[in-house]
C-alpha cells in the first residue's frame, strides 16, 4: 500500500481542534454551564470549589457530547437549513464518523467523571440527559411530530436538576421546578423563533408546529405555555431558594412576558409581515433575558441568604 | 516509503498539541480531585501545609 493511500483524505481541508470544538455547540454549551451552576450553588449542601469547577466542566462535556451526537444525526437536514450550514459537517470539515466518535467518547466519559467528581445520581442524569436528546429528541420525535421542541425541551432543562444532584445527591421540589422553568420555556421560545424563520424549517421537512398547524395556532400555543411559565416562574419563589430578589424579578419578567404572548396572539400573520415580524423578534430576544434574569435572581438571593440578610420566602 | 516526519506531521501539529494540553490538563483535574475525594481536609501528602495553614 502506498504512503499516498494511507494518508489522504476526502475533504479539502484538514480539520482544526476548533472544529471539533464546534461539534460540541458551545453556544448552547454556556447555557447549560450557567443554569447548572446555578442549580448548584443554590443548593442548601455546599461544595468544595475544585469539584463545582469539575462537575461543572464535565456537565457542559456531557452536553457538548449530545451536541456532536446531534450533528451527526442530524447532518443531513444542517445541510438544507441556511441557519445550520456552516456547522463542521456540512461545511465538509469534520466527518459524520468522527463526529459520531467524539460524541460517543466524550459521552462516556463525561458521565463517568461526573459521577466520580459528585455522585452517582448526578451521573445517572446527566446520562439520561444525553440518551432524552439524542435518542428521544433528535432521533426520534424530531422529525416525527410537532410537539418536538415541548418535549424536546426537557433535555435542556435538566442541567440545573444535574447541579442541584451534584450538591445534594438527590431531585427535589427545587431542583424539579427550575427544571420545569426551563422545559415550560424552550416552546414558547421556539416558537417565536420558528414564526419568523419558518421557511428553514419547512425545506428541510422538520415538523414545526407552525408548518404544520399554521401561524394562528402556533400563536395560541405561545400565549397557553406563557401563562403556565408564569405559574411556574412564581412557584419557584415560593421554595426555598426563592427569595426578595427572584420574586421581583419573577413578577416583572412574567408582566413582560405575558404582554408580548398576548401582542403576538392578537395578530396575524399580515400583520406580523407589515412589520417584519417585529413583534415575534423582539419575545424571541425577550425569551433570552427572561430564563437568564431567572437563574440570575436566584443566585442574588442564595447571596443574600449566605449574608444573613434574607432567610427566603419559603 | 516511511519517512521520520511525514507532511501530516506538520499538517496536524496545532491539533496534536492542543490535543496534548488537553490531556495534561485532564491529567491535573483528575489529580485534583483525587486530592480533595481522598483528602476531605486531610494532609494527604504529608506536605505539612495543611497544619501550617491551621496553625495561622
Amino acid at each position: 500500500m502506498s504512503d499516498t493511500s494511507l494518508h489522504s483524505v476526502a475533504r479539502g481541508a484538514e480539520p482544526e481542534l476548533k472544529d471539533y470544538f464546534a461539534l460540541l455547540k458551545p453556544r448552547v454549551m454556556s447555557l447549560v454551564v450557567f443554569t447548572a451552576l446555578v442549580g448548584l450553588l443554590v443548593a442548601p449542601v455546599p461544595v468544595h470549589p475544585f469539584l463545582i469547577f469539575t462537575s461543572v466542566l464535565f456537565i457542559a462535556l456531557g452536553g457538548g457530547a449530545s451536541g456532536a451526537l446531534n450533528m451527526w444525526w442530524d447532518a443531513d437536514i444542517d445541510r438544507i437549513m441556511r441557519r445550520t450550514q456552516k456547522r463542521p459537517i456540512p461545511a465538509g470539515k469534520v466527518s459524520e464518523g468522527e463526529a459520531l466518535g467524539l460524541g460517543l467518547a466524550l459521552s462516556g466519559l463525561a458521565v463517568i467523571m461526573l459521577a466520580l467528581s459528585a455522585n452517582i445520581v448526578a451521573g445517572a442524569l446527566l446520562a439520561f440527559t444525553i440518551f432524552f436528546y439524542v435518542v428521544i429528541y433528535t432521533m426520534w420525535l424530531k422529525r416525527w411530530t410537532p410537539q418536538n421542541i415541548v418535549i424536546g425541551g426537557a433535555a435542556g432543562a435538566f442541567p440545573p436538576m444535574i447541579g442541584w444532584a451534584v450538591a445534594t445527591g438527590g431531585v427535589s421540589v427545587e431542583s424539579v421546578l427550575m427544571f420545569a422553568l426551563i422545559f415550560i420555556w424552550t416552546p414558547p421560545h421556539f416558537w417565536a423563533l420558528a414564526l419568523f424563520m419558518k421557511s428553514d424549517y419547512d425545506e428541510a421537512k422538520v415538523p414545526m408546529l407552525t408548518v404544520t398547524h399554521g401561524h394562528d395556532t402556533t400563536r395560541r400555543h405561545i400565549l397557553a405555555y406563557t401563562v403556565l411559565l408564569a405559574v411556574t416562574s412564581l412557584a419557584l419563589a415560593f421554595t426555598s431558594i426563592g427569595g426578595p430578589a427572584y420574586l421581583a424579578c419573577a413578577l416583572v419578567m412574567n408582566f413582560r412576558f405575558l404582554v408580548g404572548a398576548w401582542k403576538i396572539w392578537k395578530r396575524d400573520t399580515a400583520q406580523a409581515e407589515a412589520d417584519a415580524y417585529g413583534e415575534e423578534k423582539r419575545f424571541f430576544k425577550l425569551s433570552l433575558w427572561y430564563l437568564f434574569a431567572h437563574f440570575t435572581a436566584l443566585l442574588v438571593d442564595a447571596a443574600l441568604r449566605s449574608f444573613g440578610i434574607w432567610g427566603g420566602l419559603a | 516509503m516511511i519517512r521520520a516526519t511525514h507532511e501530516i506531521h506538520d499538517r496536524r501539529r496545532g491539533r496534536n498539541f492542543g490535543l496534548g494540553l488537553i490531556l495534561i490538563a485532564f491529567v491535573g483535574i483528575v489529580f485534583g480531585m483525587t486530592i480533595v475525594k481522598v483528602g476531605g481536609g486531610q494532609d494527604v501528602l504529608g506536605t505539612g501545609m495543611i497544619n501550617q495553614e491551621a496553625g495561622q
